[in-house]
Parts: structure tokens; sequence; C-alpha cells
């Protein structure tokens, strides 16, 4: 699927598969904007990071994925939505080696370090929002 | 559900008229398929049905879980299945046991008894209900043709290769999903006792991006094969791969590392006391 200028493209997020699925997605528009190999590779192992918690932590949800402009570059955002239990504590979740699973704990905190811009939305009960940006350099 | 006695008209006309109404039933498929089953085999399969059938006429069909469908399920499956693998849709299955409806219909069409006639309803349900067992069975058998054959792709993207004595090498390409880095990291370790081999190359030239699943499959691997007495060398380490297992934090720690598989196979067989040296050519 070709990334269109008329808006974001949003996919669900409710199995392996659709992990695999936003992965390429992200890839396509990182692609298309050009951006370096390296930042390609980060945004797109920043997404999986992030799609696999939506998975994983808040029980399936969408993805939705466009290409950006601040006027002065272009640049790839992507944000991941779910309506699961949210994150009690940000701290701890965004700290380095924490999970209350059995990851390594380095999804959440590694995907920060991974974008240029990370925002994080969460309320106890209502859901998880991350949306990450990624910009041409 | 009512006894099967209770239709004892219609089951009389079905056992007395078997032989015409097969053949007809047979004739209708025959045709409907265009020559893609042979009247020989669909008469085989059909005969079956009807004898299974027989004792069914009476029942409405609402419960085919029961037991006394046994027997009928179980050629029904068979059949369904048979006509998944050779090609044919969804429909063209179920409307073989429909067709017999038909047929029915047509043989009592004549007859002016409202009892017979209600037989006939009764007995229209329960075609219904195996047709839409055909569907079902269909369904699932396609599911599971469906399965093994991406079981198989799996299989056959991630080969584990012997390169040398005592060397095995696995290459990666594309974009690894959680179950085939498990997948190719299963078939690694019991190649590894297959074979007796001490070193294991893990290469991920071809790899797109590796994140924490990948990387946790990977350090896994790499400890339970030392477990085995067997030490993994992760070679193919591109750049902007590097640089992202980094900035994720994900630590490697004494993992050998090596920048292609040339090197890790020149560095696995000085271990084993293998030196590699080029000869002077004359
Ligand atoms: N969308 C989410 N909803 C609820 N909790 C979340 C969500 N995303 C992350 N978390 C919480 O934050 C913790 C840290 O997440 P992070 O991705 O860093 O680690 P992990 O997923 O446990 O392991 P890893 O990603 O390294 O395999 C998780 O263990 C989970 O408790
Ligand atoms: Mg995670």
């Amino acid at each position: 699927m070709p990334p269109r200028s008329d808006g974001p493209e949003q996919i669900p997020i409710d199995a392996d598969d659709d992990v695999v699925r936003v992965r390429q997605l992200v890839r396509t528009y990182a692609q298309q904007t050009k951006l370096s190999l390296v930042d390609q590779t980060k945004l797109v192992t920043a997404a999986s990071e992030l799609a696999r918690n939506t998975l994983i932590y808040g029980g399936g949800g969408f993805a939705r994925v466009e290409e950006v402009s601040d006027g002065r570059r272009a640049g790839v955002r992507a944000s991941f939505h779910d309506e699961g239990p949210g994150i009690p504590d940000l701290t701890l979740a965004l700290a380095d080696g924490w999970s209350s699973g059995s990851g390594l704990g380095l999804g959440l905190s590694g995907a920060r370090r991974l974008v240029d811009q990370f925002d994080l939305d969460t309320e106890v009960g209502r859901g998880t929002v991350v949306t990450v940006t990624k910009w041409k350099r | 559900m009512t006894d099967a006695g209770d239709a004892q008209r219609l089951t009389e006309l079905l056992r007395a008229n078997a032989d015409s109404l097969i053949d007809r039933w047979v004739g209708e498929v025959a045709s409907l398929l265009r020559g893609r089953a042979t009247r020989t085999e669909l008469e085989a399969d059909f005969r079956e049905f009807f004898a299974a059938l027989l004792p069914l006429v009476g029942n409405d069909g609402k419960d085919t879980g029961a037991p006394e469908f046994a027997e009928i399920r179980s050629l029904t499956e068979e059949y369904s299945r048979a006509r998944v693998r050779a090609g044919f849709t969804p429909s063209e299955t179920a409307s073989s046991v429909f067709s017999l409806k038909r047929e029915v219909f047509a043989l009592t069409e004549n007859e002016n008894d409202p009892e017979l006639f209600r037989q006939v309803m009764v007995f229209s349900g329960l075609l219904d209900a195996l047709g839409l067992l055909t569907f079902e069975f269909y369904a699932r058998a396609r599911d599971e043709i469906i399965r093994e054959q991406s079981e198989q792709l799996l299989e056959l993207t991630t080969p584990v290769v012997k390169i040398w004595e005592g060397v095995l090498a696995v290459p990666l390409v594309g974009t690894l999903d959680s179950a085939r880095t498990q997948v190719v990291m299963e078939k690694l370790l019991e190649a590894l006792v297959e074979t007796g081999s001490e070193h294991a190359i893990i290469d991920i030239t071809g790899v797109f991006a590796v994140d924490t699943q990948v990387a946790q499959h990977l350090l896994k691997t790499v400890v339970a094969a030392r477990l085995m007495g067997a030490e993994c060398i992760v070679s193919g380490i591109r750049p902007q791969i590097a640089q992202t297992i980094v900035a994720l934090g994900i630590e490697f720690g004494d993992i050998m590392t090596k920048a292609s598989l040339a090197d890790a196979l020149r560095y696995a067989l000085r271990r084993d006391g293998v030196d590699l040296v080029h000869r002077e050519v004359r």
C-alpha cells in the first residue's frame, strides 16, 4: 500500500501478524519520505516495539501512520492506540530494564531513544496512546 | 427432534427408488461439476452417503452433533476435504448435497399425501443442515491447508546448514517476526544436538530490523547453546542495525560477533585448531 498524502493510514493491531504489518507500513512511509537507512531502521524498530506493547499490554488496538511536515522538513509520524489498562507508573515503565511481563523492559525506553519526538498519553483504566515522529535530516 | 419411525412413508419411498434416485443425483452433480469429477467417483461417494442418510430420515437436522450423526458427519467431512484438495469451491461442494433435495422433491411432487409432504419438509431441513456442514468442514480443511503451507514456508525460509565439520550456520533474512525467530532458534538447537556441532553461526546480514523480542530470542538461543556445550557467533550485524541495538539499550554481553559469515567461520575453525592459510600458487 503506497502512502497517500491525503491523510493518515490506519491498521488494526490484534495479532502477531499485525505487528509485522505495522512494521512494513512504517517502513514504506520511511522509504517514501527518504529517511536515511539508519533512521528507517530506528523508526521501524520503535514501531515494532510500540505495536507489540499495544498488542500485549493494551490488549490490541490500532496504529496510525502518516507523512508530516513542520514547514522545514518532512517526517514520518506513527501513533499506537489502545483502550487497555493504561500505565500506572510511567517512571517505572520508562526505566531501562523494567518489565511487568517477561520482556527485556527496553521497548518503551528504547523506542524513545530511537525517535526524534516521543509523546505518551496514558490513563489508568482508559488506555494508552504513544506517538513518535522521525524527521528527515 | 422427531423419531425416525415418524417418516416411514418417505424412508420406504427413498429405499424403493434408491437406484434411480442416486443415478439422477449423480447425473445432476456431474453436469454441475462439468467433468471435473467422474460419474464413477461420485456414484461411490453418493451411495455411501445415501446409505448413511436413510436411518436419519425423520430427523430435522437441528443437532448434527448428536451421536446418530457420527457416520454422516465423517462422510461429509471426507467429501468436503477431498473437494478442497481438488480445488472445488465451497458452493460447488455444498450443492452436491442440495442436489439430492431437488431429486427427492421431483420424486414426491405428484403424491397427494399431506403426511408425506410434511416428511419431505423435515428431510429438506436435514439436507440443509448437512449442506451447511460441508461449508464448515470445507472451511476447516482449507484453514488447515493454509496453515500447513505457511509452516512449510517457514521451514523453507529458515535453513540450518552445516558449512563445515562441527560448524552450523543459519542465515536469517527478511522481516523477523517472533514466530519465525523462534522456529529458527529451535531448529538450530536441535541441529546442534543431531550433528554434535560445537559452533553455530547466526548470520543476520539479510535482516531489516532487530527489536527487543528478536534480540531476546537470540540471547536465549546463545545461552541454551552454551549450556549444550556449543558456542554461537552472530555475524553480519550491519551498521544501521548496530546503531539501533545500541540505542535500544540491548546488551549482547559476551556474545561473539563477527562482521561477516566468513569471519565467523574463520574464527570457529581457529577455535577448533584449524587455520585457513593462503597457499602460494606457482
Ligand atoms: N500500551 C501499554 N499499556 C499498558 N502497559 C504498557 C503499555 N506499554 C508498556 N506498558 C508497560 O510498560 C512496561 C515496559 O514496557 P517495555 O516495552 O519497555 O518493556 P516490555 O514490553 O515489558 O519488554 P520488551 O519490550 O523489552 O520486550 C511493560 O512491561 C508494561 O507493564
Ligand atoms: Mg515492549
